[in-house]
């Protein structure tokens, strides 16, 4: 079969496009009807559009074209990687026992090709089995929830995807146990990785997803992922986006949730390190009584960039939503957050809120805020606010008066900052596990891990400050 | 001598406050420093404690031996000097607990031990809570957030008593209080005093020096100690206000 990687000089776009006609058999080798039809399309939307450019309203701040303007390697079949891939993936958070979704280069690892039935009826695998596995579930919601038409990524990702993760709540289960995603470029030529998750949640029924994005070498990738998730009504749903790749990484991340009735859903997307990241989160609250969380941590430096776009969409009553992102930006690092709040003319009662705070620690670091609120309902409550500032003199001197180190009075302020973000983790051992590599950030000493993101080099040494931040 | 200040000027962005100062503090003293609002009482502490924008451009301040200007805050502090602070500042999300056991621990370290034992570390601030009378749930909040303006000066000296220094500026810890806290407070700075070390008291009223009763009363007046006396020259002041010392003050000068 075909496998060949691509030829160097032609531009990623095009070598995308040259694949689809060339290979598209392979392309849709797993696919049902409806799956192939919506390929079809979104490459017809693709053909139009292209990639995004920083000449498009939303993307200009975020110069893509850097990324999109390079050479990648873009794969259709798995292959083999060198490594010991059982022990890449081991995951040694202590007391945080998870069900591990393993992807090497944009492939799931199967080891059992099909799908893992847990004995509570939860199902999770690979989506390029699922399709044909579970066609009533893909024909109800999967490209139904995230539209191609969004932007070139979200259409090149439909057109061509060939893997991701599967996963299916059955109405009233609860999940024990959170799923895990971990995924890993390991390979030497730059890679252009394309995965599609898509999840579903039935009624009365309840998931926590971990989600880590990691790099596990320093070459170049771009990685262009979309989720799709639907949370059914009375559903509750948790998704921690982990994203810690090398300083060439480039990652463009969309998340879509369509929430039904008295659902309620909290994201926390954690940036610890990547050269270009574009997060994508977009929620339509599309049932009474629903609530979103939406929440980000983000702490650049160097020459990184992060630019996180929510888009909330209030489009039923009573529905509440609370968005709070928060950076430390260093050096040159650049971040850009736009929040979009629409609310529908019938979606009375609606409370929004947003918020956005920034501390840049030098002058030559950037942040570019804006909200967006479109409000069509009369009777709503909505905020916003966005801070932008350094850290506090009057403060640092208060601690420095007390005999502390400049750098670690600079460490407590930054931590404390970012402290009101990181104690919205409900999951106990991964809210400690975070709060150690947060630490490790701030203090310069977390580095692209050799193995997944959450071993932080020893896992048995919990991290401290000369402090115990643990409750005393 | 444990603090000495030779002719020390002080401006901040260029407007000289202090001019030409001289003060000198033994071990086991304590003295007041009064004066008229905007006389440099507070710039006197920031230049003491080494706060950044206060320029010194002529003198000297010697503690322990050492000439301390351009030493910054923090070793200053592991030296020994205290300021309780006149404004104290509100750390949202750094608590008490983690605050105070980063400080200790800076100075053990600085002093070469080895940190403290966290259950030394609790006993400590059960001990100096109950000395100053805090309520145990204000060390579980961020440092000085939402605490009232009492509260607040409660906590410097719970922090004073902490770190034990051997110099400790109180600079207007009185003011604000009722007069149950003022006690508390007198307490507290009486608990900790002893022969080997001092306190450079600022205030504006007398009824502070009953408790802590001061060996020396300097009054500070545009930028200079203009006059020193014993524990009287606060009643004195109190009854005839600073009218009769600027007068004195001005006369000299125009000699
Ligand atoms: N950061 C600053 N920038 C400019 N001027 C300042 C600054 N800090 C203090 N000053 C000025 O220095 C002078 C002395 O101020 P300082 O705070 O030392 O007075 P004080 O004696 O402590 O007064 P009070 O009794 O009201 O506390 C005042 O005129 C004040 O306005
Ligand atoms: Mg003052």
């Amino acid at each position: 079969m075909n496998n060949s990687p691509s030829v160097q000089e032609i531009s990623l776009d095009e070598m995308l496009v040259n694949q689809f006609d060339a290979h598209f058999e392979l392309v849709s080798a797993n696919d049902i009807p409806s799956v192939t039809a919506l390929r079809k399309l979104a490459m017809q939307q693709f053909l139009l559009t292209g990639f995004p450019t920083s000449s498009d309203e939303k993307w200009r701040h975020t110069e893509i074209e850097a990324l999109t303007d390079e050479s990648f390697n873009y794969f259709l079949e798995p292959y083999k990687s060198e490594r010991d891939i059982e022990d890449m993936f081991r995951c040694e958070v202590h007391n945080f026992d998870t069900e591990i979704i393993s992807m090497l280069n944009g492939w799931l690892l199967d080891k059992k090709s099909g799908f893992t039935t847990l004995p509570n009826g939860i199902v999770y695998g690979s989506l390029r089995y699922a399709w044909k596995h579970f066609p009533e579930i893909i024909n109800q919601h999967y490209g139904k929830i995230a539209d191609y038409q969004t932007n070139g990524f979200v259409s090149i990702n439909t057109a061509m995807v060939q893997d991701g993760v599967f996963i299916y709540v059955p109405d009233g289960v609860e999940a024990e146990k959170t799923i895990q995603i971990i995924k890993m470029i390991d390979r030497r030529e730059s890679l252009f990785v394309q995965s599609r998750n898509l999840i579903v949640l039935g009624k009365n029924s309840k998931l926590s997803l971990m989600h880590c994005d990691d790099s596990i070498n320093h070459f170049m990738s771009l990685i262009n992922t979309v989720t799709e998730v639907y949370v059914g009504e009375n559903a509750h749903f948790e998704l921690y986006k982990l994203q810690n790749l090398n300083d060439k990484s480039g990652l463009i991340n969309s998340t879509f949730i369509r929430q039904e009735a008295n659902s309620t859903i909290k994201t926390n997307t954690l940036t610890f390190n990547c050269g270009m990241i574009r997060n994508n989160i977009s929620v339509d609250l599309r049932g009474e009584n629903a609530h979103a969380d939406v929440l980000g941590l983000y702490l650049m430096d160097k020459k990184q960039h992060i630019d996180n776009q929510v888009y909330i969409s209030h489009n039923a009553p009573h529905c509440t939503s609370n968005e709070k992102f928060k950076g430390i930006l260093d050096d040159e690092a650049s971040a850009v957050f736009n929040g979009y709040i629409h609310v529908a003319r019938n979606a009375q009662k609606t409370n929004a809120y947003q918020n956005n705070n920034n501390i840049l620690l030098k002058p030559t670091a950037t942040i570019n805020t804006m909200p967006f609120l479109e409000i069509y309902a009369d009777d709503v409550k909505c905020s916003h606010g966005a801070t932008i500032g350094q850290l506090d003199q009057e403060a640092m001197f208060y601690l420095r008066s007390r005999g502390i180190s400049s750098s670690n009075a600079r460490l407590l302020l930054m931590y404390a900052f970012a402290a009101d973000i990181i104690n919205q983790i409900s999951i106990e051992p991964l809210r400690k596990r975070i709060d150690d590599m947060v630490k490790k950030r701030l203090r310069g000493e977390l580095s692209v891990c050799e193995k997944c993101v959450l071993h932080c080099g020893m896992p048995e040494k919990e991290y401290h400050f000369d402090i115990d931040l643990s409750k005393l | 001598m444990l603090l000495n200040i030779k002719n020390l000027h002080v401006a901040i962005n260029g407007k000289e406050i202090i001019k030409g100062l001289n003060l000198g503090v033994n071990q086991g003293e304590v003295h007041a420093i009064m004066g008229p609002n905007g006389t440099g009482k507070s710039t006197l502490a920031a230049a003491i404690t080494g706060r950044e924008g206060y320029e010194i451009t002529q003198g000297e301040i010697w503690f322990k031996g050492k000439n301390i200007i351009g030493m910054p805050a923090e070793v200053r502090a592991n030296e020994g000097i205290f300021l309780s602070f006149q404004y104290p500042v509100e750390i949202p999300g750094v608590s008490m607990t983690n605050f105070m056991r980063t400080a200790l621990n800076a100075k053990r370290e600085y002093k070469g031990l080895p940190s403290i034992p966290a259950g030394e570390f609790l006993k400590m601030m059960e001990e100096k809570k109950n000395l100053v009378e805090i309520q145990s749930k204000l060390t579980n909040r961020s440092v000085n957030e939402g605490f009232s303006g009492g509260e607040k000066k409660k906590n410097e000296i719970f922090q004073m008593a902490m770190l034990q220094p051997s110099l400790a500026i109180l600079d207007e810890t009185d003011s604000g209080l009722d007069i149950d806290a003022l006690k508390v407070v007198a307490k507290g700075v009486n608990e900790l005093r002893s022969e080997d070390n001092a306190f450079i008291v600022i205030t504006h009223y007398q009824r502070l020096l009953d408790f802590i009763v001061p060996d020396f009363v300097h009054v500070l007046f545009d930028g200079k100690i203009v006059k020193t006396g014993g524990k009287n020259l606060a009643l004195e002041l109190e009854e005839k206000g600073y009218e009769w010392i600027k007068d004195q003050y001005l006369a000299n000068s125009e000699v």
